[in-house]
């Protein structure tokens, strides 16, 4: 009990005394990079408390929700169909192999040629560089299904429909979260990144604008909400996961 | 007993090969032989001998390389219909996403059976097994002992005509494995469930068949049939003093040696006859 009150004034103090070194530090520098805490509090809320929000910040989560989600639907099924198909595995692999070290970055210039300056190419550069981690990891679950599990299914007569719903999804749904997991990350990555490279708005886009204006405030407080958008997608990703793998967490915290 | 019903299950002249790294390994050799309708059979032999690979075809889930396995008649080509089957790993067969009680009813959902209905066969299954209070535990909170008790709640919840297992009790304590000895053969005298089961311990086929079919080494052939005609219901203690039980389970542990089984007939001496298991294989 101690300790976890403990833990938890560190994990609330350790933040504030930065904001508060910075804050310090910052008044008396007069640095042009670095304004006051004030400053950026101030243009914060004048900013984002919510002049900006359905012209920046609704777009991108845009981009990044539709972009995510159709990682996942075609991560997890094209993941399933490899991982079950040895044929059409050894067909794919290579292909995906190639397409996955490839960073998606690099096919900004040509979704710009094919989608135009859009979302739909944002959205493209977001599917092409984080559906990888869904797929492999995907892959990888359906792999490692218990052969026995799977042969209990087929004595009791069930279809093999009804085997991949209810054992292989099931049993790699633990790998296809993680995969997800990394997957978030560099969806919000790639939001930013297609925003500043050919972009009209979005947050990515106001701060990169905010640095050609020389409005280093406005910039940082574009960059801190970013920081923002990925703690919180982050945390509820987690607490979604929490209660959609109990099972998962606590078998593995009671096989010895 | 022997010859007079028809019967419901036939081998015939089954054998199994796999293919390996410069050749093929035969684990079963024309096995052939026939089960009676309410009949319980013990399959007897070494570790490594086929009795897995044997099973898996009577119950349809491996082709067999020549022979035939019917079931009522009709070849079975894939598991059958109204067919219960305990594996010999039964941790694996668990779900750990599933509670017990969707465990036990998981065959019966992708059969088409309605809620309700599962749930009644699912908490009278349990109730058999003496699990009505762990169906909502996950099979990961249980011992070995009660998730090997699941895997028959999950057998008899089915409400099969033939129940194949696949050395159900090979890795659960002395104990609990008599326990599950006198659940398994209660429910076979209550269901009349025809049952073949597969064991590499001598003492238990003897306590439990009507007839025990021992297979000789890989490959495996039916080395001999010995027909157990001991009083039911049995008993742990008294069913394992009578003088028959010590002759038959002899018999038995000779015909494994003689087909090279090794290890019985040196552990015989050892133990006292009905005081302690021997099993086919070291
Ligand atoms: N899938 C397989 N591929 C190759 N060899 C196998 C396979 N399954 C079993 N065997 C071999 O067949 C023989 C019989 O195995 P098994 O039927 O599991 O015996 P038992 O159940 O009596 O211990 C063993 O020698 C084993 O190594
Ligand atoms: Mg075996």
């Amino acid at each position: 009990m101690i300790r976890r009150g403990l833990l938890l004034t560190l994990e609330i103090a350790v933040p504030v005394l930065l904001l508060a070194g910075y804050a310090v530090w910052a008044a008396r520098a007069q640095s042009f990079y670095f304004p006051p805490l004030g400053t950026i509090q101030e243009r914060f809320a004048q900013l984002w408390l919510f002049e900006r929000v359905p012209d920046d910040l609704l777009p991108s989560l845009r981009r990044l929700g539709i972009g995510y989600v159709l990682c996942v639907l075609l991560g997890v099924g094209a993941g399933l169909l490899l991982g079950v198909s040895r044929v059409v595995q050894q067909a794919v692999q290579p292909l995906a192999e190639f397409l996955r070290a490839l960073p998606a970055v690099a096919l900004i210039p040509f979704g710009v040629l094919v989608f135009g300056f859009g979302d739909s190419m944002r959205i493209f550069i977001i599917v092409v560089g984080a559906v990888w981690p869904i797929l492999l990891n995907t892959i990888d679950g359906v792999r490692g299904v218990d052969p026995g599990m799977l042969e209990m299914a087929r004595a009791y007569q069930v279809g093999r429909w009804g085997r991949i719903r209810g054992i292989v999804v099931p049993a790699a749904l633990p790998r296809v979260v993680a995969g997800m997991r990394t997957s978030l990350s560099i969806a919000i990555i790639l939001m930013v990144v297609s925003e500043m490279v050919a972009g009209r708005d979005g947050v990515g886009y106001f701060v990169l604008e905010s640095q050609r204006r020389f409005a280093i405030s406005d910039m940082w407080t574009g960059i801190i909400l970013l920081g923002i958008v990925g703690y919180l997608a982050n945390f509820l990703f987690v607490q979604a996961e929490r209660r959609l793998l109990r099972w998962h967490r606590e078998s593995k915290g009671l096989a010895r | 007993m022997s010859s007079s019903p028809p019967a419901v299950l036939e081998v015939a002249s089954l054998a199994k090969s796999y293919p390996v790294r410069g050749g093929r390994t035969e684990a079963v050799a024309g096995v052939s032989f026939d089960v009676a309708p309410g009949e319980f059979v013990c399959l007897v032999g070494p570790s490594g001998c086929g009795k897995t690979t044997l099973l898996r075809c009577l119950a349809g889930l491996l082709a067999p390389s020549a022979g035939e396995v019917r079931l009522a008649g009709a070849p079975v080509r894939r598991p059958p219909p109204q067919m219960g089957f305990v594996s010999q790993d039964y941790s694996n067969s668990m779900l750990p996403w599933l509670k017990v009680d969707k465990n036990v009813t998981f065959p019966l959902r992708h059969k088409g059976i309605g809620a309700r209905r599962r749930a009644e066969l699912a908490a009278e299954a349990l109730r058999v097994v003496g699990l009505s209070e762990f169906a909502r535990h996950y099979p990961w909170q249980l011992s070995g002992g009660m998730q090997q008790r699941v895997a028959i709640a999950r057998a008899l919840a089915y409400q099969p005509e033939i129940l194949l297992m696949d050395e159900p009790f090979a890795s659960v304590d002395a104990q609990t494995r008599g326990e599950l000895e006198d659940l398994l053969l209660d429910v076979w005298a209550t269901y009349g469930v025809t049952t073949v089961f597969v064991t590499h311990d001598i003492d238990e086929s003897v306590y439990l068949a009507d007839r025990v079919i021992v297979l000789s080494r890989r490959p495996s052939t039916v080395a001999r049939q010995v027909t157990v005609g001991l009083p039911r219901p049995r008993d742990q203690i008294s069913t394992k003093e009578l003088p028959e039980f010590t002759r038959l389970r002899t018999e038995v542990m000779r015909t494994i040696a003689q087909v090279g089984g090794g290890g019985p007939a040196s552990s015989e001496h050892r133990a006292p006859p009905g005081s302690s298991r021997v099993a086919a294989s070291p």
